[in-house]
């Protein structure tokens, strides 16, 4: 057979869901000791791709099949895919903070003698590993001392502990400074130079041109293209195209926008992620909204869209570090949720299931959740006002169910939407915050929840809507901020912009 | 099945522990001879058990905000003798005496509530430190030696209605009275339900099946004034009774018709979302503690009222029954889930089975067997039909047929 060029090749990987496709057809090729990039939006299939290389999802459940320097591979679990060699690095760290760096390394793999861990020996090959990355501390320091940038690095030792040949980094910068990603490239290269093969999921377009030889483009669970670069000279906007080259149906009601005066305006708003010291999350962000206008905010996961918005909504995220508000020209300061809900400021989760309801309640108790007073007599909650209240919504907004006495529960995606929404209706407010509307939602209740903001802002009222479907946003909003990494990178009426052009802000490229 | 379910009205689940507690009654009034439906049984059996269902309704609403107190018996004991020890040492009258375990009552709830909700240490831990502290503290402060609780605790702790009026009822007729009055309440609420009922859906209420409930409902109430009224001569509805329900009609109104108690809900169900729908989460934990510990104090304050004086050990693992109350009652352990009525039923349950037990013979080592097993059984129904997308105990007495003519 000759000499295989390629340690991994993947072919025709269909993996299904029940009534989605996720991966249809997939293939990827990855040549030994190569930086292979793997690009592609929000939901296009990359980390099921990964799931199934790595075996989380077992063989079986998947078509297809994996070749793993030349030999089938049929993983069943993950332990498998490990032992073969390949190792995946998740976006999230996986390690256990309380336990040394020693211990997380051989978690599951410890060296023994005589049935009790041999401390030495395993304290000796964490120093040699760690110095393999780069990493000169002490083996016994806890992982939760370390900082995000050093605890991606134990990762990658851990991998190597284990022999891995392939080494897969979902996202491995997203949550990294420019320092620490700086590091984390070179030590790929080095990686590539002892000959370990890295693939390399990310969105950071910059990166992706500096260091790989191979770029894999998925969308909508298809590989759109898949060519071999040369680090450094990489085309992005190609890439780019490639990723969100998808035609825009008529999927989005029509309407006509007459936007009004600046009701609400944030100013220099910077925000520190409560978890990580020093690193923040909102990096000087302003941005106005006016009456009746439908205002987008694009960003990938993780950019920071939704920390901002969950921060300007009575500090819900984040420790506050400065900016200000201003709701119709005055300045406010929402220092709780409940002084926003009262200047007007109404905000709906994206995480609908775990932030927008409570999955114990009725329907017509949580429409009205969140402006208990307007049901109140005197002291005592009104039944009688909840259930007009509730009906009402239920009519104007055609919610599907038997009664508003039965539970949030018995409804579908959809209907649960239209049920956050009513409770935040309900509110009465002047400004809007939609975030991920639509997420987990058919494509015809998605159609209803379009006329509905379209109907909100008609009605005067602000709407900001924080999406990652960029077609969406094109489709719905009258303007749009772009933001990356905490900062907004860009602004753009909708009528001038196109994918590429909002992309090309979402990620960092270097020609920006 | 139709018909039942439209006669009970509402939320069919509650009537299981209700049935339940009906047929326990029966057999235990078969098996004892007739000892168990007597009037001096109820009194006894009401007046005895008042303090642990009063702790039952605090605890209800700190397991519905996905918490627990440990420390409820301790600081009943605890805030029970302060008050003997400070009445007799300065020879205060009652009033300021209970006033002042009032007081102390809010104040130990506000040290749980800090904790809980300013520093975000779970209740179990919190209330395990009170639970320790306030047991040390009664033995502490009482040296170990009870002393004598102001006279006129009695009253409330075991006193009766006044004896008043014409001879001819043949009963007491203050308990006529509340019985009369309980009726009426009942049947004005019912009217006014069953008129309002189609205003907005458009869909009234079958009156047939609202008569044939209101009918039920005040014959059990006319029953039971009946038993409590016709007891020997200076008997009658017992004081602590009457304090207890009116704190059940207070907290059941807190509960399910106040911004607060819909809030309390809503932490226990998801507090994230609560806190984003604009419930200051911290500030309910504090309140729901608070209020558990001043229940804690009333209750000390009845217990010692009836036994006449503080003991050292008063209260010992009196938490552990009000927590049994609250989950036979239904309420889910992970919080948001749980009403004060079906937490009373369970607390009658458990008051029951100790009384009935003991009609017939059966030890208190035995008795502690029972009553842990009827836990158990109460809770894993519950967890069973929640798996199974059950409703309740009668839908699996009678199932599926009429069921599916229902829709």
């Amino acid at each position: 057979m000759g000499k295989n060029p390629y340690i991994l090749e993947m072919k025709g990987i269909v993996k299904e869901f029940p009534g989605v496709k996720a991966l249809d057809d997939v293939t990827l090729k990855v040549t030994t000791d190569s930086i292979h990039a793997i690009c592609g939006e929000n939901g296009a299939g990359k980390s099921t791709l990964m799931k199934v290389l790595s075996g989380v999802y077992p063989y079986g459940t998947y078509e297809g099949q994996i070749f793993f320097q030349g030999e089938e591979m049929r993983f069943r679990n993950i332990k498998e895919s490990e032992q073969a060699g390949i190792a995946i690095i998740h976006q999230e760290l996986t390690m256990i903070p309380e336990l040394s760096i020693t211990e997380n390394i051989f978690m599951g793999n410890e060296i023994t003698r005589n049935g009790l861990i041999d401390w030495h020996a395993e304290r000796q090959h964490t120093s040699e590993i760690l110095k393999k990355v780069g990493l000169s501390i002490n083996p016994d320091t806890l992982i939760k001392h370390l900082g995000v940038g050093q605890q991606q690095l134990v990762e990658i030792a851990k991998a190597l502990s284990k022999n891995v040949k392939l080494l897969i980094l979902d996202e491995p910068t997203s949550a990294l400074n420019e320092d620490d990603s700086e590091n984390l490239l070179q030590l790929m290269l080095g990686l590539k130079a002892d000959g370990i093969t890295c693939i390399m999921i990310s969105h950071k377009l910059n990166e992706i041109a500096a260091v790989s030889d191979a770029v894999t483009v998925i969308r909508d669970g298809h590989t759109v293209e898949s060519y071999e670069v040369e680090a450094g000279h990489v085309d992005e906007d190609k890439i780019i195209r490639s990723m969100v080259g998808r035609s825009i149906e008529n999927r989005y009601p029509e309407h006509q926008s007459n936007p009004g005066e600046i009701i609400f305006e944030v100013s220099n708003w910077c925000v520190e992620d409560p978890e990580v010291e020093g690193r923040m999350v909102c990096k000087n962000s302003s941005f106005n909204v006016r009456a009746g206008e439908i205002v987008g905010f694009a960003g990938l996961m993780g950019a920071g869209r939704t920390e901002l918005m969950r921060s300007v909504f009575g500090r819900n995220y984040g420790i506050y570090r400065s900016g200000t508000i201003k709701i119709k020209g005055k300045e406010v300061r929402l220092t709780s949720v409940e002084s926003a809900i009262e200047n007007g400021v109404a905000y709906v989760p994206e995480d609908r299931k775990n932030l927008g309801l409570n999955l114990l309640d009725s329907i017509r108790k949580t429409i009205v959740s969140a402006d208990l007073k307007k049901i109140l007599t005197g002291l005592l909650l009104d039944f009688d006002k909840e259930l007009a209240a509730a009906e009402e919504y239920r009519k104007a907004l055609r919610i599907k169910t038997s009664s508003v006495d039965v539970g949030v529960t018995t409804l579908s995606g959809g209907n649960q939407q239209k049920v956050v929404l009513s409770k935040w209706m309900f509110t009465e407010p002047d400004i809007l915050i939609l975030d991920e509307p639509t997420r987990g939602i058919d494509v015809g209740a998605k159609y209803e929840i379009y006329k509905l903001i379209h109907e909100l802002a008609a009605q005067g009222k602000a709407v900001i809507m924080v999406s990652s479907e960029l077609p969406e946003l094109l489709g719905v909003v009258d303007r749009i901020y772009t933001i990356f990494e905490g900062t907004i990178t860009g602004e753009l009426p909708a009528s001038e912009a196109d994918q590429e052009s909002l992309m090309k802000r979402m990620t960092i490229t270097s020609s920006l | 099945m139709k018909q039942i379910k439209q006669v009970l009205g509402g939320d069919f689940r509650q009537y299981t522990m209700v049935l339940a507690l009906a047929v326990l009654i029966i057999f235990f009034n078969v098996i004892s001879g007739g000892r168990m439906l007597t009037p001096s049984n109820f009194q006894n059996l009401l007046s005895g058990n008042a303090y642990v269902l009063i702790l039952a309704l605090g605890m209800l609403m700190v397991i519905v905000i996905g918490q627990i107190d440990l420390s409820v018996g301790s600081v009943a004991g605890f805030t029970a003798m302060a008050m003997a020890i400070v009445a007799e040492k300065y020879n205060l009258p009652w009033f300021i005496a209970v006033l002042f375990a009032i007081v102390l009552g809010l104040l130990i709830g506000a040290w749980h509530g800090f904790f809980l909700a300013k520093l975000g240490i779970p209740g179990f831990i919190t209330t395990l430190g009170g639970m320790l502290m306030f047991r040390g503290g009664v033995i502490w402060i009482s040296q170990s030696i009870s002393v004598p609780a102001p006279e006129e605790l009695r009253f409330f702790g075991a006193g009766y209605l006044p004896e008043w009026g014409p001879a001819f009822t043949r009963m007491n007729n203050s308990t006529l009275l509340l019985g009369i009055i309980a009726i009426c309440a009942y049947v004005y609420m019912e009217m006014k339900k069953y008129k309002r009922s189609g205003d907005i859906t458009g869909e009234k209420a079958p009156l047939w099946a609202v008569t044939t409930r209101v009918v039920l409902v005040s014959l059990v109430i006319a029953y039971f004034t009946w038993l409590f009224g016709s007891g020997r001569e200076g008997t009658s509805f017992p004081i602590p009774g009457l304090i207890l329900v009116i704190l059940v009609i207070i907290y059941h109104t807190i509960t399910q018709k106040t911004t607060f108690g819909r809030h309390v809900y809503a932490v226990g169900g998801n507090k994230n979302a609560a806190a984003l729908s604009g419930v200051n989460v911290s500030r309910t934990y504090f309140l729901t503690m608070m209020n558990m510990s001043l229940l804690a104090a009333i209750a000390g304050i009845l217990f010692v009222g009836r036994a006449t004086a503080a003991g050292p050990s008063d209260g010992t693992s009196w938490e552990m029954d009000a927590i049994a109350s609250v989950f036979i009652g239904g309420a889910a352990v992970s919080g948001g889930v749980g009403t004060i009525l079906a937490t009373m039923v369970g607390g009658m349950v458990m008051a029951v089975l100790n009384n009935g037990l003991m009609l017939m013979g059966v030890g208190a080592d035995k008795t502690q067997v029972i009553k842990g097993l009827v836990l158990l059984m109460a809770v894993a129904f519950d967890v069973y039909n929640k798996n199974s997308g059950r409703a309740s105990i009668i839908g699996k007495l009678f199932p599926s047929k009429e069921e599916k003519s229902d829709k």
